[in-house]
């Protein structure tokens, strides 16, 4: 039994990770502070039930995860489960051309990720389908097991896997696209030697075809 | 355990998801092939990146919002103290 005067002290010190995670789920600061603000009043409300010495940043998490599912997903179709399979085997690494040069001690794929601006990493965050991209922050950002997925999002952990797998290549190939777009990756030499399309044309959409 | 069954469980290495005996035998492949090294390694800073650089810092007003909403004070979170109410 957790005593609700403990409340400020021990779940506070979670609400930057909690806004951030918001914040990737709902796409914008004003829904996310909603989001933040209703977590914490259930939390606190609901804290007396939490058992305590079990895991409180978890159980927080599971919190914001029922909520944004009930608030935001009820306005949605609910999403499909899988999506563009195509992408599953997606190597970033592979894509930079990583397993070419060998042997450097500052090598270009860790000075591409280097240039990787924040707004990058948090817009192809963003760009994955829902499910997906809230397994992918629990694991790589939040960095909790399979097993706190599998509790925190209530899905079988041979869910959580196949989520983050696809989810992982998704979100690679989303920063692939995103850094070329900004020029912080050289063009593949696939592409430029199979298409000859005209250089650099700038137009805002992306391109249909890969 | 060859370069295929290695990138196989390169996740499930990462995310310390493997049994220590399927952890062994990776790890004693990554010593000896540079290359596979070399892309677990990538993988590592790449998740290191997208956990360093998707932070938010909570707005100071919402943190006063959520602390007065359930009754508490906890200045010592934040830079300027919220005014008395």
């Amino acid at each position: 039994m957790a005593n609700q005067v403990d409340f400020a002290e021990q779940a506070m010190p979670f609400m930057d990770k909690l806004y951030a995670a918001a914040m990737r789920m709902t796409r914008n600061p004003a829904d996310a502070e909603d989001l933040v603000q209703e977590t914490y009043l259930r939390a606190y409300r609901g804290f007396g039930g939490f058992q305590e010495g079990t895991n409180l940043k978890a159980w927080l998490y599971r919190i914001l995860s029922n909520t944004f599912i009930n608030t935001y997903r009820a306005k949605k179709r609910r999403v499909e489960e899988a999506q563009l399979d195509d992408v599953e085997e997606y190597s970033l690494y592979r894509r930079i051309g990583g397993l070419e040069s060998e042997a450097a001690s500052r090598t270009p794929e860790s000075e591409i990720l280097d240039a990787m601006p924040e707004e990058v990493v948090k817009e192809a965050l963003e760009a994955l389908p829902e499910q997906f991209r809230l397994a992918v922050l629990l694991a790589d950002v939040e960095g909790f097991s399979y097993k706190e997925i599998s509790e925190i999002t209530e899905v079988p952990v041979g869910t959580v896997m196949s989520r983050l797998h696809r989810g992982r290549k998704q979100l690679q190939s989303a920063l692939y696209e995103l850094a070329r777009e900004r020029k912080l990756v050289p063009e593949p030499i696939s592409a430029a030697t199979k298409s000859m399309s005209p250089p650099q044309s700038e137009s805002s959409g992306t391109p249909d075809e890969l | 355990m060859n370069c295929d069954e290695t990138y196989k469980g390169m996740y499930l290495y990462l995310d310390k998801e493997l049994t220590v005996w399927r952890r062994w035998k990776i790890t004693r492949h990554l010593d000896r092939c540079p290359p596979c090294s070399r892309g677990f390694d990538f993988e590592l800073e790449l998740r290191e990146v997208i956990m360093t650089r998707s932070r938010e810092r909570v707005p100071d007003d919402l943190r006063r919002r959520i602390a007065e909403a359930i009754g508490v004070e906890f200045s010592d979170e934040v830079n300027d103290p919220p005014q008395g109410l």
